[in-house]
């Protein structure tokens, strides 16, 4: 750290001592001081944790500014995302960024999960780090279908349809869990409520504890060092120091990120190729669904693979056979840092990762 | 040995004849009656007429066609209309009846259906709504002139129109009468050449009618609003309308055309020279959308067919107000729309744009409709909102796509500012090492 | 060189903190325009609040106005007993707007003589269906307009 003697600085160090005086925090910033990144080939998916972070920081704060306007029901929802659009001033742009930066975080929420995956950075003693990622995933999904339902247009209108639809091939409790997404037998003004209730109480509230808690181990354990250091003497692995040299390249990353959000809502605002979000015509549950329903991207697979089963695998049902398949699916890629026993490359286990990206290329091209 | 109790007791061989009881006795009095008289029963029912006519008239004659009749589901049979006795079963017993009316000839058969048609009294207690004065309104039309004057047996009487015993509520929509099915219940006749030959009148008016935007509106998109044959000529009392009432036919659905016409210069004009008013410009049945061209000073245009230059009049320094006018008004809409179009094409939300050429439309609409004053003044008024609101839409849309572009320069202008903090943040990094 | 060092290094810092500021300019620009409300303060979604008041109504020689209304064009009028009443001014028939004519107590359609009474019922003429029919509150000065079942 470089000691600079300017009023600056000077106003700085007084403004420490005083925290520091009052609340201990000297060993705090000690500790800080001497957290390092291992620096190796693989190093550039450190940022990509980071991204995430920075694109759910967006989403809070443009999903802030749209609570000034939006108003949830089914006389008024799409009404007011219409008037956000067009009428308040940059509304269109914050509504852009809001909708891009939704779908990037997702993107590289899988990224991240992918990249710590392949370089089994999950291994121990970082399995409850995975797991809390793993949540994190799982409610970030939550915060896409719920939110993708607020604006009540059509594409949003059916896409909902057919996701909560699903929940009711789950025998026994599957028509009462139905019933509890919906807010009823359809979808009406009265999913918009619960979704709304989701997307901006619920679901922060979880998600600010499940991150805290990821954020914290990672903080108290460091980065994840590569499987090839294990066995190597100290003094052939690099690392460089958190503050300030980690920190300049993760903000150097978060402003070329906040360059290209900004650059795809103002030239793409409702979105660029087979991921569109126009908002487009109000939804009339009486009219008749569009020739093509599409959930967002990140379901897609999950969608393609379920419209694929045959109606009936031996005696079960085949959306629930589906679904059953999907939640084996997920649990054992949630309890995979207690699985892997070999902390080598799995050959079988490249099953996962090339399962989603067929079936999200699948379901777009045969669409 | 005792009777077996049977109904055919008495006919059947028992072992022994014995007498038959008083209660037996009637009970094969009761039987015989029943089988003889069955058949004589079902014969001599109210009827007759129909129980007859329908056992050897084919699916086309009327005892069958008959339940589709509005008199027949009311109530009325064959001989209400017939005459004569329906409890008979014997067409001569019947044609000697009392009453017996027989079938009319063609001649005959207004007065036929007038007899109960035309008696107001006994209207009301079938039917209070309906008019009781078509055999009046048949009088005067060509049809019932040349019927009763000239014994005309071509032309068309009740049942030309309204079928024989098929008559349907002319609201029904299998009704011959039935506002989509008029014309060609009257071309039935009058598309037919040569039947049509000896009374010299054109045959052209289905074809025409057919192309026009009335039968446009009627034929193709059953718009019920629009006329028919009957709406301009009466139904009862059919007749070309005469070329001194054409703009008050015209003007019962037209009313701004007309309520201008008749203050404009045309009025005059066009009665002393016997002009047939609103045909003369826009025709009688092939009417088709009225094109801007019409109006102006070009030889294609209608007013040259009556107008120059130096006629005298100043029609052609109006006429040239009002084509000039409505090019100004229909250039200025199709510019809004274009800078419309792009803004549009850009993903500029622009609803209200939208609405505000709707209204420039309806003032389009408006000019056009007071080009029927034949001067300048309503024109003229009416022109200027639609200039106005076109040019609202064209500025609002031009401001929109400026805003596409603002949106692009802020977008330099932040991406500049990020380039400076990146490069910035670069070069200390660099120098961290 | 070790005299350019201090001054390029703070050079850069300068150059730096600059750009840290005009991007946070560029971002807090817009958010705090976002927030400041644009003139209609809301969507008009089933309600309305008229831009005239019950005076601009009588003024007019056939005591109605219309209005913008959603995506379509609204008519109210002041009835004869003085009631407020509003209703779709869109013609069933092809889509005119209609106008109060006073002198016969109707709605009535220039285009082809289309008829409505003053409840929206199609009396006469080509429209098929009535006009849709508005609630009216008034509230001190105001008009408020809304669909009904609203």
């Amino acid at each position: 750290m470089s000691h600079s003697t300017d009023s600056k600085t000077g106003l700085a160090s007084r403004g420490y001592t005083w925290l520091d005086q009052r609340f201990k925090i000297s060993a705090l910033v000690d500790y800080m001081g001497h957290k390092v990144v291992p620096v190796h080939g693989h190093s550039i998916f450190y940022y990509l944790g980071g991204i995430t972070l920075f694109l759910f920081i967006v989403q809070v704060v443009t999903g802030i500014l749209l609570l000034m306007y939006y108003r949830p029901g089914a006389d008024s929802a799409y009404e007011s995302v219409r008037f956000i659009v067009s009428e308040v001033t940059f509304g269109w742009l914050i509504r852009a960024l809001h909708s891009w930066s939704a779908n990037l975080m997702i993107l590289f929420a899988f990224l991240h999960m992918f990249t710590v995956y392949f370089t089994h950075a999950y291994r121990k003693p970082r399995e409850l780090t995975w797991l809390s990622g793993v949540g994190l995933l799982a409610l970030g999904l939550g915060f896409g279908f719920s939110g993708y339902l607020l604006p009540w247009n059509e594409l949003a209108f059916f896409a909902t349809r057919v996701g909560t639809g699903m929940v009711g091939a789950i025998p026994v409790i599957g028509d009462q869990l139905l019933i509890i997404a919906r807010g009823g037998e359809d979808v009406t003004g009265a999913t918009i409520g619960r979704f709304f209730g989701l997307h901006v109480a619920i679901l922060p509230a979880l998600f600010t504890v499940m991150l805290s808690v990821h954020l914290i181990f990672v903080q108290r354990q460091g980065m994840s060092e590569p499987l090839e250091w294990q066995g190597k003497p100290e003094s052939e692995k690099k690392y460089q120091k958190f503050f300030p040299n980690f920190l300049y390249r993760d903000l150097l990353v978060w402003l070329v990120a906040l360059n290209a959000l900004a650059l795809l809502a103002v030239l793409f605002p409702d979105g660029v190729g087979a991921i569109h979000w126009p908002l487009g015509t109000k939804a009339d549950p009486f009219a008749p669904p569009p020739l093509v329903i599409r959930p967002e991207w990140y379901f897609m697979f999950a969608f393609q693979a379920l419209k694929m089963l045959p109606a009936h695998v031996l005696f079960v049902e085949g959306e629930l056979f589906g679904i059953i398949l999907f939640t084996i699916g997920g649990l054992i890629w949630a309890l995979v840092p207690f699985l892997d026993r070999k902390s080598q490359a799995n050959q079988r286990s490249r099953l996962f990762f090339w399962f989603i990206i067929a079936m999200t290329i699948l379901g777009y091209i045969l669409e | 040995m005792k009777a077996q109790g049977n109904m055919f007791g008495s006919l059947t061989l028992t072992r022994a004849r014995q007498m038959p009881s008083s209660a037996e006795c009637y009970a094969r009095l009761l039987f015989v009656m029943l089988i003889v008289l069955l058949p004589v029963w079902s014969y001599a029912s109210d009827d007759n007429c129909l129980t007859c006519h329908k056992d050897w008239e084919d699916d086309t004659g009327p005892s069958h066609l008959i339940t589709r009749d509005i008199h027949f589901q009311n109530g009325f049979s064959c001989s209400d209309c017939h005459g004569g006795d329906a409890a008979l079963d014997d067409m001569d017993d019947v044609r000697k009846s009392t009453g017996y009316r027989g079938v009319p000839n063609h001649l005959q058969v207004p007065d036929f259906c007038a007899r109960c048609h035309s008696d107001a009294a006994y209207m009301r207690s079938h039917n209070p709504s309906l008019p009781t004065d078509q055999l009046d309104k048949y009088k005067t039309s060509v049809h019932g002139q040349r019927l009763f004057g000239q014994r005309d047996v071509k032309v068309a009487n009740c049942v030309s129109c309204h079928s024989v015993h098929q008559i349907g509520d002319g609201k029904l929509p299998h009704s011959s009468t039935y506002p989509a099915n008029v014309p060609v219940t009257c071309a039935r006749c009058h598309a037919d050449k040569q039947y049509m030959a000896e009374y010299n009148i054109s045959t052209s008016q289905f074809d025409d009618f057919k192309q026009s935007v009335h039968g446009i509106a009627l034929l193709q998109r059953n718009d019920l609003g629009a006329p028919a044959c009957n709406d301009c000529h009466s139904n009862h009392g059919a007749a070309p309308p005469g070329h001194e009432s054409l703009a008050a036919v015209c003007g019962n659905c037209h009313v701004f055309q007309m309520e201008l016409y008749d203050k404009s210069p045309h009025k005059a004009a066009f009665a002393e020279n016997d002009f047939p008013m609103c045909e003369t410009c826009h025709s009688n049945h092939k009417i088709e959308k009225p094109q801007d061209s019409m109006v102006g000073t070009s030889d294609n245009a209608v007013c040259a067919n009556c107008h120059s230059a130096d006629d005298g009049t100043r029609a052609f320094g109006v006429a040239d107000t009002l084509s000039s006018g409505l090019g100004r008004l229909v250039n200025a809409r199709s510019q809004a729309k274009s800078v419309l179009d792009e803004a549009m094409a850009k993903g500029m939300l622009t609803t209200n744009e939208e609405f505000m050429l709707g209204e420039a439309d309806q003032a389009l609409i408006q000019a056009r409709t007071a080009v029927h004053a034949f001067g300048t003044v309503e024109f003229m008024t009416k022109a200027e909102i639609g200039l106005a609101k076109a040019d609202t839409v064209r500025v609002n849309s031009k401001a929109l796509i400026d805003d596409y572009y603002f949106r692009r320069k802020g977008l330099a202008i932040a991406t500049l500012f990020i380039t400076i903090v990146a490069i910035g943040l670069y070069l200390k990094i660099r120098r961290l090492g | 060189m070790t005299d350019n060092r201090p001054s390029r290094r703070s050079f850069l810092n300068y150059v730096l903190g600059g750009g840290v500021l005009a991007t946070l300019g560029s971002i807090v620009y817009p958010a705090f325009r976002f927030i400041t409300p644009p003139p209609s303060g809301e969507a008009n979604v089933s309600q309305l609040k008229l831009p005239f008041k019950r005076a601009d109504i009588e003024a007019d020689p056939q005591k109605a106005k219309t209005f913008k209304f959603g995506r379509t064009m609204g008519i109210i009028i002041v009835s004869d007993a003085g009631e407020l009443k509003a209703l779709s001014a869109v013609c069933t028939h092809l889509d005119c707007t209609v106008q109060h004519r006073r002198d016969l107590g109707i709605l009535w359609c220039a285009c082809h003589n289309g008829r409505y009474d003053l409840d929206g019922k199609n009396i006469s003429g080509p429209p098929p269906r009535p006009l849709e029919k508005f609630v009216v509150n008034e509230v001190g000065e105001d008009i408020f307009v809304s669909r009904e079942g609203v």
